[in-house]
Order: C-alpha cells, then structure tokens, then sequence
C-alpha cells in the first residue's frame, strides 16, 4: 500500500483502458497474397535449393557418374514426366493409405481422448494398451497383421493408423485436461453439464494440442503407409509408391526409384504444410503460437 | 466503533453464515468460526493480509468446496429438489479468466449460454452488458488483444450479464497500475449503484476497501477469522473528491488500525 494512494489528486484524461483506445494489432502488407513478412521465408530455402540441385547436376556431369548409380536431377525431372502414368497411379494409392489412416487415426484419437477424459477408469485401464501399441515397431507387427487381415489394402491402413493415432490421442488428452481452473469454476458455478463443459470449455481448449498432434500424425501416418507397404512387398494392380521403390531397385530403375522417392518427400511437404495451414488458420486470431509478434 | 455491527435490525440478509470452518484435506485451518450477515443491497469488502482465508471464504459463498462446519444459507433465494441453493451470484477472479477463443462478446455471453437462454436474447444483453462496463464498440475482440483493464472490464461484464443478485469479487483489480484501478473503482461503484446488486469485495487494500464499501470486514489468518466489523458511514457517491478528503483519511486510518490489530494477535 503505497502513499501515493492518498496523494492522488487528479485522474488522467486517457488510462489505457478507455474503450477510445485501439487494440494493439494492424494488418500486414501483402504482395501475391502472401505476408511481406513470409517472403523471405519462402525465397531463402528456394535459393538454398536450387544451388543445391545445381552443384549435384554439375557434379554429375562433370564426374560422368552412370545413371544407375546416380542419376541427375534433370534425368529424375524427366523421369518423373515419361512415368508419370505409373507413378501417378501410386502415388494416388499411396495418398489414399495415409488419408484414411489419418481420418481414423483423428476419429479414434479425439473420441478415445474424450472418453478417457470423461472417465478416469476407462483411462486407467485402456490407456497403457494404447502406449503398448504406440512403442511396438511398425515393422514388427505388419507382417502378423497382413496374414491376420488378409486383404493387402486394409492392412496397410492399419499399419499406418497404428503409427498415427497416439500423438493425436496423448495431445488431446493434454489439451482436454488443460482448460483454465478458474473457468472451470466458473461453468461450476453457472451449473453447466457435463456436455456443456466439453463443448464451449474442454474442446476449444483442447485444439491448439490438437492440432500440433495432427501436424505429427500427418507425417506419421505417410511414414507408416510406406514402411507397411515396404514390409508387406505387394506387387499387382494396387501399388503404392513404396513398391515402386522396391520394384525400381530391383530393376536398376535408378532414375525411377528417384522419381518415386521425390514424389514421397513431397507428398510428406505437401502434408505438412496443409495441417499447418488448418492449424495457423484456426488458431491465427488467439492462440499464441499462431499470433504474430509485435513488440 | 469496536462493537461488531450485527446489530442492526435487518429481517432476512441475503445470505447468512452461520459458523463456517474450513480445513482443508492437509490439515490447514483456513476459516475458523466465522458468523457473517449480508444484508441485500450492500457493499461490503472483505480486508486482511495474504493468507487469511478471504479467497477461501469467497469461494465457499459461490458454492465451491463445502464447508467443514456450519451452513450458508440464502433465505431469499429459491433452492432446487436436491436441497442446494440456486445461487444467483457473478464472479470476478483475479485474473481475468477469459476464453482466447472466444471474443469479448462471446466471453460475456457465456453464462447466458450455459443457462440456455436463446442466442439473440444473449447477445443483446452482453452487448448491453459491454457497453455498461465501457467497452461498446469492442464485442469483436479476442483477449489478447486488449489490454489488462480492459480484459477486467470483460471480466466485469460477464459476471453482471446475468443480472445476479450478488457480485463476489476476489482482488480483482490487484493486478492493475494504481491510476487503472482507480478509474475501475469509480466505475465499479457507478455500476453498483445503478445495478441494485449486493456486493462482496475481497481486498488487501485498506485504501480500496474504505473507498468502495459501506462496511468492512477485516480478517485476520492461521487461522482465518473475523476480527473487525466497521461500517463506513461516508455518503454516495463516492469520486476522487472523497479520495483526498480528511474523512476518507481517518476512515482509514481507522481500518489500517483494525487490520494492525488482526495482524498483531
Ligand atoms: N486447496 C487448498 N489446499 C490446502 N490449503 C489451502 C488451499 N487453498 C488455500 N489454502 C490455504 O488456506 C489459507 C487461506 O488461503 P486463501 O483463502 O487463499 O487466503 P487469501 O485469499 O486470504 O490470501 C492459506 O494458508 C492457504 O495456504
Ligand atoms: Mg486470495
């Protein structure tokens, strides 16, 4: 208790709290309908890209490297033009894979999360058996699960949910339980049931947790795809891109097996970027990881 | 002024504490005995050092955590099949505790929400609501984007919307610069007076507590009990004028001297 208290003698016209007082956030400038300030970077790691792929088609051409040992990034490009009808087909099966297990891995995730939240026992009692499923390697169980289930397609899925539910599942459950106290006191005190509570408290609290487990899972469940795939060895009509890999080696395919392995790594960027696109947009106007900084 | 001021003739407080003790499961005695009537209508604060139960016996008035001894009851206020009373009281915590995904007007709208009342009644009112507490023009805000008084202010809204009968208040303006907290006390009381609600104001602040309320109760801690009851008997309305007045300095000169004795014993 200051003495300053009893001193003051006048107020201030303007105290910060004044409804006349502007909130403290501007728009940013766009050129293209990109951010000035996001430019940058998407030049820098361009740049960085294009010297690289430069220094390796010199060096290829000025060692004379055969092309099944490693062939130039002009040949992969041209590669990835003349195969585009197989490899398209692939990649189509493939995105297939890792889209499905990523939807079931988010229904299951965010359904199992909310029943463990509304339940301790259920939690007690199911929670380590989705950890024991998370630490046994992919690789370990794809072939036991390709003889039990039988069709190549389903077991592939399966493969890859299994990779992709448990950063969903934990973050959810996180997010669930990290709603404010207080406002969880005050739902208390406005008499709110518990459907109420979960969805204008424990939900919205639950999303940015959310969201930074899709961000994972998104990547997770294209890894599991291919490295089901890898193990299951399928060859046929429903061939994804990692037999395309296999089939490629096998066959000295070089620039081939490139090609395929470009179109994985993109499809992961491509991933990648679209989850952190939902995620920016959903959270961009209050979540703290998402704001942009302006001091 | 050294007798308690239960003495006045009221029929029926708005609420009534009748022995309340609270322990909490490791053993702290956080209130010990406390007999309280609250007459409707009036301002009271709730003064004592860090500790000494104010938040707790907040709290326990707004029907979270029962005591361990005792009863609250309110005698005006209707009670529901299972025996619980249906308290129609608002809440501002220390913080301000808002939703970051909602905006303000969606922030106030919340009680209103819970109770079902139909989305296009809970917006005019919460508009109504901002607008009481100077915020018109803001209902499309995120928290983040306004500044601390002014997230109070949401705050303050959002527990009036409701129209309760009773605001409770747990240091809410402790975190504020002195010229904000100033200017939110004024309008505190000009909400007050306008609103026809009970007031409980918790504070550590004898400043404050002489400059808000009508009565205070000063408490001392370990463990947490009533030890004064003054009552102050300086007219509304209030303003910075009764702030640098010498009456408004022996009013706390007054309480500082109650709240030294509390912390003394
Ligand atoms: N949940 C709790 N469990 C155990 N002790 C508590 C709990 N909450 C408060 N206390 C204790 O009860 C006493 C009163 O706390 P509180 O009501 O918060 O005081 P005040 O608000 O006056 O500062 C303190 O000694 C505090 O440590
Ligand atoms: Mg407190």
């Amino acid at each position: 208790m200051s003495a300053t208290d009893t001193l003051q003698t006048s107020t201030p016209q303007r105290d910060g709290t004044d409804a006349a007082d502007l909130p403290v956030f501007a728009t940013e400038k766009t050129v293209l309908g990109v951010g000035v300030s996001t430019w940058p970077k998407i030049i820098a790691p361009m740049i960085v890209g294009i010297l690289a792929l430069a220094g390796w088609e010199f060096a290829v051409w000025w060692n004379k490297v055969p092309h099944f040992v490693l062939p130039g990034p002009l040949l992969i490009g041209q590669t990835l033009i003349t195969d585009w009808g197989t490899l398209s087909g692939s990649l189509w099966i493939t995105l297939k894979i890792t889209f499905a297990a990523l939807i079931a891995a988010v229904t299951v995730g965010v359904a199992l999360a909310i029943l463990f939240t509304q339940s301790k026992w259920l939690e007690l009692s199911l929670f380590p058996y989705a950890v024991i499923l998370q630490v046994t390697p992919v690789v370990a169980i794809a072939p036991l699960i390709i003889i039990w289930v039988g069709d190549i397609n389903t077991s592939l899925l399966i493969c890859a949910w299994l990779v992709a539910f448990f950063p969903i599942l934990s973050n959810t459950i996180m997010g669930l339980n990290s709603a404010d106290h207080n406002l969880r006191n005050l739902f208390e005190m406005y008499g709110a049931t518990r459907w109420q509570t979960l969805r204008y408290l424990r939900l919205p609290a639950a999303l940015p947790y959310f969201l930074s487990g899709l961000k994972i899972s998104g990547g997770l469940a294209l890894i599991g795809a291919v490295v089901a795939e890898f193990v299951a060895g399928s060859g046929g009509t429903a061939s994804g891109l990692a037999y395309r890999i296999l089939e490629s080696g096998y066959q000295l395919r070089i620039p081939r097996m490139f090609a395929a392995l470009v179109m994985v790594s993109v499809t992961g960027i491509a991933i990648f970027l679209a989850t952190s696109w939902v995620s920016h947009m959903l959270l961009r106007r209050w979540h703290e990881s998402a704001v942009k900084r302006e001091n | 002024m050294n007798a308690p001021v239960l003495s006045r003739q009221i029929p029926k407080p708005l609420v009534a504490l009748r022995g309340i003790s609270k322990q909490f499961s490791n053993g702290t005695l956080a209130v010990r005995n406390v007999n309280l009537d609250i007459p409707a209508g009036e301002f009271l604060s709730l003064l004592g050092p860090s500790g000494c139960g104010k938040s707790t016996l907040l709290r326990m008035l707004a029907g979270l955590g029962a005591p361990s001894a005792g009863t609250i009851e309110w005698p005006t206020m209707d009670y529901d099949a299972s025996g619980q009373p249906m308290r129609d009281l608002g809440f501002v915590f220390q913080d301000p505790t808002l939703m970051p995904w909602a905006t303000a007007l969606k922030n106030v709208m919340m009680p209103l929400t819970l109770k079902n009342v139909s989305k296009a009644e809970a917006e005019e009112r919460s508009v109504e609501a901002l607008k009481m507490v100077g915020l018109a023009g803001f209902e499309k805000a995120y928290p983040r984007e306004l500044s601390g008084g002014m997230k109070m202010r949401v705050s303050i809204a959002r527990a009036i919307v409701t129209r309760p009968k009773i605001l409770l208040m747990d240091e809410p303006f402790a975190a504020l610069d002195e010229i904000t907290r100033h200017k939110l006390n004024n309008d505190l009381l000009e909400l007050w007076s306008a609103g026809g609600f009970t007031a409980v104001f918790v504070t550590h602040s004898v400043f404050e507590s002489v400059y808000l309320s009508q009565r205070i109760v000063v408490m001392a801690a370990r463990p947490g009990r009533i030890m004064a009851d003054i009552s102050v008997d300086a007219p509304y309305p209030r303003n910075e004028q009764f702030r640098t007045s010498a009456d408004y300095a022996a009013w706390c000169r007054v309480a500082s001297e109650k709240l030294k004795e509390a912390i003394g014993s």
